[in-house]
């Protein structure tokens, strides 16, 4: 038996009706660019499915690569084999055998070239029955199977798979325009990236780099939070923004218990500034509902009212253990609770406002040359992109 | 010099000689210190840590670098047996383990726990049946080696693993210090939860080594002291050894295919001269054993003779575990094999090949023994 293919499941997508050619054709790319790094295996569009072409690839290398890319219902093996029922009654129970651990199957068979001999009913029959007479210890089950057989008769032939990957659903990144992220090197913030790429973004990102007060290791951190996020949507552009001078100047000029709200006012600005010369339509944020003086309704008002860009929140009804669940999930937990001190934690006063009146914000910000600092600090980022195979630090690649 | 003792200790890759004197002239600093030498040398470590996982498809913060085999085959059993204590105090584990594996058991036997020690058969492997009458109420560790220290012999490590998921109260250690580069061995599927490696059985540096542990396996530390290793075992880091363990890792790993290919067609070649020898007996299984590793016992000789007369030649072999090999006793791993009143166990030699083993290094051992065994044996039955 030969497994040649991989079948690509994808749902929502197949629903989004004049854009759905676009979709599959980002879906595919985005595959594809990822088969590109294991070895030859393709991905082609048949009806309503991606198929990849393992042309001699490992299947279970290409699943567990292919398995996290957005935009991916469900992956299974598929061997390719004849429209005669004797080919297909074989390799079905080929495949079922490898299936050590089921205990109950069923045949799902589908028949999208409709003139072969058997009919979808008769193909269920007469593939179902085989399977039970060649097998011990197995037995039917249609509700609730512990695998499910699907037959898929095609023109160019029949296409059998048994056992399922899921993958992570959501779109293909790329189909919904980019966005600027926020990057602290907290918890939230790489989940609600994660979630923007989810639905379909491409995702920058922004950090805040306050040096001395902030250290090359927080910078580190936050580099391979981008890399872990690239598995998921590819390259991510990485703006490292220098702020120390903006937040010694917030820090001579403006009352302490504003100070955190100001601060927050002019990270809008840069960020927004960098989205619109990068081309991204929206900022994302990890901000949720309550979680700190920065995150109640009058403080988002009050700071959001600094930037005129949409901001996507995607954690804004979320408990803290749902995000860390996520976090975990994704493998960023471990890297944003490493302890180093970030640009919100240093100069953070005792007392800060939980409701920051804005006519107050404003009034305050009339001692600062706002306009100067967000073209300074804008201008002298530094731009890095950030891709899951690029090495973290050249000097060890001779070293490991 | 035809070294052929390669399961006691390999001679190190010259690339991880250099990257341990580089590292240690590069990157000396504390990688708990907060400045920029503390910096280099937590990313140097950081990036050790993070290919080892890559190569075991496992999480960084699952492995935990020891200094070798014996300190990972205690953290991992001593480790589970104080952390799991009250939810039962049984171990199981075989009979032909690595001292460090038995002599653990033993101790832990005096402390309090009990311990079932699996038999092997003729081939000196162990069976699932064996495994499902020894597990009770009170089990809470399996040890099983993957291959055997002396004999090559691989245990069904999958089918115990696939087994043992039904336990969610047992965990499942492996020792693969002679399988890690020569024995396919995937953590994650067969569902091990501790997995032993040592470095300087793949051409890395003594005093080297790692212990796989599962994220969510909770162990006790052996050395308490300032949190490194997650808190598993104190003590700043040696991080140009442990870079050095990455890069043999890794030369292992990309090495694999075409050396193992190599040697287990040495091995097969070498197993039907053997077979074909007067009063010989291989006791390396001849399917399930790993490309580098073939056991013999010659009848009517004694194995530290022969080790010695090959020696004067030049070639280097070895009797039993190299942890064991000074004291005068047979075999233990031969003893559970055969049992005390086979002359196999007293007879045992190990012939354990490399990536450096050629053919012609095989030839002049053959040559050497056809040589020397008539002369032992004649010198034998004299004596006696």
């Amino acid at each position: 038996m030969n497994i040649e293919h991989i079948l690509v499941r994808y749902g929502e997508i197949a629903l989004k009706g004049k854009n759905r050619n676009e979709f599959e054709r980002a879906l595919k790319g985005n595959i594809n660019s990822v088969l590109r790094k294991i070895g030859s295996s393709r991905a082609k569009r048949t009806f309503g499915r991606l198929i990849v072409e393992l042309n001699g690839d490992d299947p279970n290398v290409v699943i567990s690569r292919l398995k996290d890319i957005f935009g991916i219902i469900s992956l299974s093996v598929a061997a390719k084999t004849s429209h005669d029922v004797h080919d297909i009654q074989k390799v079905a129970l080929q495949l079922m055998k490898e299936e050590t651990t089921a205990k109950t199957f069923k045949v799902s068979a589908r028949r999208s070239f409709k003139k072969t001999e058997l009919d979808s009913q008769a193909l269920n029959y007469e593939v179902g029955s085989y399977v039970l007479r060649n097998t011990d210890d197995i037995t039917v089950d249609v509700h609730n199977p512990d695998v499910e057989i699907s037959v898929e008769v095609r023109e160019h032939g029949t296409y059998i798979s048994a056992g399922k990957v899921l993958g992570r659903g959501g779109l293909p990144v790329g189909t919904s325009g980019k966005v600027m992220l926020m990057l602290s090197g907290g918890i939230d913030s790489p989940v609600a990236g994660y979630l923007a790429m989810k639905r379909g973004s491409i995702v920058e990102a922004v950090h805040f780099h306050s040096p001395p007060f902030t250290n090359e290791r927080a910078k580190q951190k936050v580099i391979d939070l981008a890399k872990q996020l690239s598995l998921y949507g590819g390259a991510v552009r990485l703006h490292v923004v220098p702020f120390t001078e903006v937040q010694q100047e917030i820090h001579r000029q403006i009352p302490s218990y504003y100070a955190m709200t100001i601060t927050r006012r002019i990270m809008l600005r840069i960020t927004e500034k960098i989205a619109a010369e990068q081309g991204a339509l929206a900022l994302v944020n990890g901000e949720s509902l309550g979680q700190v003086a920065s995150q109640t309704l009058e403080s988002l008002r009050t700071i959001e009212q600094a930037a005129e860009i949409p901001i996507l929140r995607p954690l804004i009804t979320m408990d803290k253990i749902e995000v860390m669940d996520i976090a975990k999930q994704i493998g960023t937990y471990e890297t944003s609770i490493l302890p180093y001190e970030d640009c919100c934690t240093i100069f953070l006063p005792e007392q800060s406002k939980t409701k920051p009146k804005l006519e107050k914000a404003l009034q305050f910000e009339t001692s600062l040359d706002i306009d100067a600092m967000v073209d300074k600090a804008v201008n002298n980022r530094e731009p890095s992109l950030i891709s899951s195979d690029s090495p973290t630090d050249n000097n060890f690649t001779e070293l490991l | 010099m035809i070294y052929l003792d390669n399961s006691a200790t390999t001679e190190p890759y010259p690339e991880v000689i250099h990257t341990f004197v580089t590292a240690n002239e590069r990157y000396f600093g504390n990688p708990s210190s907060l400045h920029q030498k503390g910096s280099e040398a937590e990313n140097l470590l950081r990036e050790a840590r993070r290919t080892i996982a890559r190569l075991l498809n496992a999480q960084p913060s699952e492995v935990v670098f020891t200094s070798g085999g014996s300190e990972s085959n205690n953290l991992a059993i001593q480790g589970i047996a104080r952390a799991r204590e009250k939810r039962g105090r049984h171990l199981i584990t075989t009979a032909v383990e690595h001292p460090s594996v038995l002599e653990t058991c033993e101790y832990l036997e005096t402390v309090g726990f009990s311990v079932t020690y699996l038999p092997v058969n003729e081939e000196g492997v162990v069976s699932l049946t064996d495994l499902k009458q020894a597990i009770t109420e009170e089990t809470i560790l399996v040890s099983v080696m993957h291959v055997n220290h002396e004999t090559g012999a691989i245990q069904p490590v999958l089918e115990f693993g696939e087994y043992l998921k039904k336990f969610e109260k047992i965990r499942f250690h492996v020792d693969n210090v002679q399988g890690f580069g020569k024995v396919n061995l995937d953590i994650q599927s067969v569902g091990i939860d501790l997995c032993s490696v040592s470095g300087h059985k793949f051409h890395g540096l003594k005093g080297t080594g790692f212990l796989y542990v599962r994220s969510g396996v909770n162990i006790q530390p052996l050395v308490f002291g300032g949190g490194q290793e997650f808190q598993l075992r104190a003590g700043t880091e040696n991080v140009p050894a442990i870079a050095s363990l990455a890069k043999a890792a890794r030369m292992a790993m990309e090495k694999k295919e075409i050396q193992n290919s190599k040697l287990a067609r040495m091995k097969q070649e070498l197993f039907e001269w053997f077979d074909a020898q007067e009063g010989v007996h291989v006791n390396t299984p001849r399917e399930t054993s790993a490309p580098h590793i073939m056991n013999v016992s010659i009848e009517r000789t004694m194995p530290e003779v022969l080790i010695q007369a090959l020696s004067n030649k030049d070639i280097h072999v070895s009797s039993k575990s190299a942890c064991a090999s000074k004291q005068p006793s047979k075999s233990a791993v031969l003893l559970a094999q055969f049992g005390e009143e086979d002359e196999r166990a007293a007879t045992g030699l190990r012939v354990s090949m490399s990536w450096q083993t050629s053919q012609a290094d095989l030839e002049a051992l053959k040559a050497a023994l056809s040589q020397i065994v008539p002369q032992v044996r004649e010198m034998k039955e004299v004596k006696s």
